[in-house]
């Protein structure tokens, strides 16, 4: 006997592929716009409509430092903890994308999710969302994604290391605990005092409760620690996994010495900008073939950022070199890849794929798009 | 009217190549001024132009469902006409001169964006963009002077047919968004040469007719059927407003070109033209409609076409700030700022229309008094031979 599974989910698709075709018959009617076009009027997070997001709250943690309250379109899919998300947001009138960790637990009563911005020096997107973003701000969302999350089996020792605002996809983590998962927590987290340090109240609720072990490391009057003190600190090192996320040199070293130890196969690491190695290259002339725009970009600026610069619409995602949603294809030319220093070439008419957020021109060069 | 390069008292005579160097190095400054003070204030405004745009449109069409009723139909019908105005003048003409694309937004960008008119958006920019605004008022090179179905110049030998001109500029005034789709397409040129076959151009027709197409079932088949017992009414408010908004859009252009005193260029002039001088060009070729704010929105601040020519690209609503500058720029080096209220553009385009479907000199020789006597001179000129023609206009010529 063979019994039919019912589909759980068989309900909405049709309830969608309804809608598409009640949308396709009312853009007879609204050509050349479309029926979304006036629904974003009145409904910009309904269901169907481009992922977006309306700023509710800003709560301030510390002097640079904010959790911004989203509450997101009804199409987001729920967050693994750990995971971040991209946000898209008007400043100074022009449309900024970056990735932040969301640091919200699961299942909000509110149905909101929560990020927690730190605005560095000179930073455009992160000083506006820290200090001068309004509730009701409609900002464009990608659903969350990421690998710096616990894996399937959770390990029965953790070691986390972060600082500054590394320790936000860490919170995200550590909020979404069940009470007998991962019952041994170290944190060893640095900023600058102890009134720097993003969450210091729950962390430090969280260790007198016993639930982790933390250190706090106050770089301003105990200096950095380096990845040997960091060893020193937790003896037991190579029996944990250990989850990372900082600045680059940090990461770095780190990288290293798990290496060195041969235990790099614990160590995850998360990093939202790419590391740049090659920034002195000489740049060069940039066409792109289908739109016909030519600029001139030096051989520092990823591609990517010169063209948006000189108002191309271009695809783009992560921005650091991991989601390959910028990649476009190199008919002529050549990119040097701003991680590595290694340059691509292509002869006319080839078409090499190349990231253009992290490849800038290495000479002349065409891209179709 | 007559190329400035023949003309007696050409008007740049007095400007030598040092000063339209700086004249171009000044007006790159007020350019940078707007780029480096682009941001929040200019991203709003153009939002609210397509919010106001969009809520308008989608009132007076509630409103028209309702079109058998006499006031609804003259409600919706002005609303919508308005509507259809800010579409195609502050909103797409602008946002397909990629005057919005540096806020990054691709629902308001130039590579996106399609609008409300016979014409497809790609084809359009590349006939404006490309050839209008880089050959402005160049004869022979600029297809809107005239469109190339009108004598829009001296030097252009007059025929008879030119009588029936103002005729025809009125009804390509009604009907002008489809007159911009096939110039867009150079119909004219592709019957002219046979080249109707020729496969791009097939494509490009395709995609004309597709858009006509769509156009046409949403505006005179969609809303008057949704409109149900007022289907007649609603199709003629739709009927209405489309040719209300084709002759505002079509006043506000022969505006920007087309008054007496807005000059013309040859051919030969711009080769090897430099910045500056293409700047002057466009200052020389384009005048700008004086009044009201709500009347430069309507426009599409088209009002400030001096300014826009200068800077096809900058966000229209900081056209009105920067005009006084420019202004400045072209009383220091000694140039006509062509500016004058609509009524007075209008009537000076149309008499230009009027004067150039007769010989040269006739309408100036014309009086109230020998009006009769030059009626039979036209009729003998447009219907004797061609050496009375030839004998009859230079006699006019001579005479004015």
């Amino acid at each position: 006997m063979t019994v039919t599974q019912p589909s759980p989910s068989s309900t909405r698709p049709r309830l969608s592929a309804l809608r598409d075709r009640v949308f396709k018959l009312a853009e007879l009617a609204t050509t050349p716009l479309l029926p979304s076009d006036y629904l974003d009027l009145v409904d910009p997070l309904r269901s169907g409509a481009a992922l977006r997001g309306r700023i509710e709250a800003v709560e301030h943690e510390t002097r640079d430092a904010a959790t911004i309250v989203i509450r997101p379109g009804r199409d987001w899919q729920p967050h693994v903890p750990g995971q971040y998300v991209r946000i898209g947001i008007d400043v100074d009138g022009v449309r900024q994308w970056r990735a932040y960790s969301i640091t919200s637990v699961l299942g909000r009563a509110d149905g909101c999710f929560t990020i927690t911005v730190k605005a560095i020096p000179d930073g455009k997107v992160s000083n506006h969302l820290v200090h001068r973003t309004e509730p009701g701000t409609i900002v464009q969302l990608d659903q969350a994604t990421g690998e710096f999350v616990l894996p399937q089996q959770t390990p029965d020792k953790a070691l986390f290391v972060t600082a500054g605002s590394g320790i936000t996809p860490v919170m995200g983590i550590l909020r979404n605990l069940a009470d007998d998962d991962l019952t041994d927590v170290v944190l060893i987290h640095s900023a600058p005092t102890a009134d720097d340090v993003i969450f210091g109240a729950e962390l430090r609720e969280l260790a007198a409760a016993g639930r982790i072990r933390l250190v706090e490391q106050h770089t301003d009057t105990d200096g950095m620690l380096d990845a040997a003190s960091i060893a020193a600190l937790v003896p037991d090192l190579a029996e944990r996994s250990t989850w990372a996320c900082g600045p680059l040199p940090m990461l770095e070293a780190l990288e290293q010495y798990w290496d060195d130890a041969g235990v790099a196969d614990r160590l995850y690491t998360e990093r939202f900008r790419p590391a740049i190695v090659a920034g002195d290259g000489e740049g060069g002339t940039v066409t792109f073939t289908a739109n016909g725009t030519t600029l001139e970009a030096d051989g520092s600026t990823p591609i990517l950022d010169a063209a948006e610069d000189a108002g191309v619409l271009m695809p783009s995602g992560c921005r650091m070199g991991i989601c390959f949603g910028c990649v476009l294809p190199l008919r002529e030319g050549a990119v040097r890849d701003l991680r590595t220093g290694e340059v691509t070439t292509a002869a006319p008419g080839d078409g090499v794929l190349v990231q253009t957020c992290v490849s800038a021109a290495a000479g002349a060069c065409a891209i179709d798009h | 009217m007559t190329v400035i390069q023949k003309k007696p008292d050409n008007p740049i005579a007095h400007l030598t190549a040092e000063d339209i160097e700086l004249l171009g190095k000044q007006l790159d400054a007020i350019r940078q001024s707007v780029i480096d003070t682009r941001g929040e204030d200019d991203a709003r405004y153009i939002r609210t132009v397509i919010d106001v745009h969009r809520k308008l449109e989608l009132g007076s069409r509630a409103v028209l469902l309702a079109s058998g009723f006499p006031p609804a139909w003259v409600l919706g019908t002005i609303g919508l006409s308005v509507a259809k105005i800010l579409e195609n003048m502050e909103i797409g003409h602008n946002i397909l001169h990629g005057q919005w694309d540096w806020m990054r937004d691709p629902k308001i960008h130039s590579t996106t964006w399609e609008w409300d008119m016979a014409s497809p958006a790609e084809q359009w920019k590349h006939s404006h963009n490309q050839l209008h605004h880089t050959y402005t008022n160049v004869l022979g090179k600029d297809n809107d002077l005239g469109y190339g179905i009108m004598r829009v110049d001296e030097d252009q030998k007059w025929v008879p047919a030119y009588l029936l001109q103002p005729l025809w500029s009125f009804v390509n005034a009604c009907f002008f968004e489809y007159g911009i789709a096939a110039y867009d397409l150079e119909l004219g040129k592709v019957v002219a040469t046979g080249q109707t076959k020729d496969p791009e151009f097939r494509r490009r027709a395709k995609e004309v007719l597709g858009k006509i197409g769509r156009q046409v079932r949403k505006d005179y088949v969609i809303h008057p059927l949704l409109s149900g017992p007022n289907f007649v009414p609603t199709l003629a408010a739709n009927f209405v407003a489309n040719v209300v908004r084709n002759l505002w859009s079509n006043s506000v252009i022969l505006c920007g070109h087309f008054p007496e005193g807005v000059e013309t260029f040859e051919k030969k002039s711009i080769d090897g033209e430099t910045k500056g001088e293409w700047y002057v060009r466009q200052m020389l070729g384009s005048a700008n409609i004086s009044g009201s704010k709500a009347m430069h929105i309507m426009t599409g601040n088209l009002s400030h076409q001096i300014e826009h020519h200068l800077f096809p690209d900058l966000p229209s609503n900081r056209y009105a700030e920067i005009a006084p500058q420019v202004k400045a720029l072209f009383d220091e080096y000694g140039l006509n700022y062509h500016s004058a209220p609509l009524h007075k553009q209008v009537y000076s385009a149309w008499h230009k229309i009027f004067r150039l479907s007769l010989p040269n000199g006739w309408l100036d020789n014309t009086t109230p008094k020998n009006l009769p006597s030059q009626l039979v001179k036209l009729w003998k000129m447009s219907t004797g031979s061609k050496a009375t023609r030839r004998r009859l206009l230079k006699a006019e010529m001579a005479a004015a």
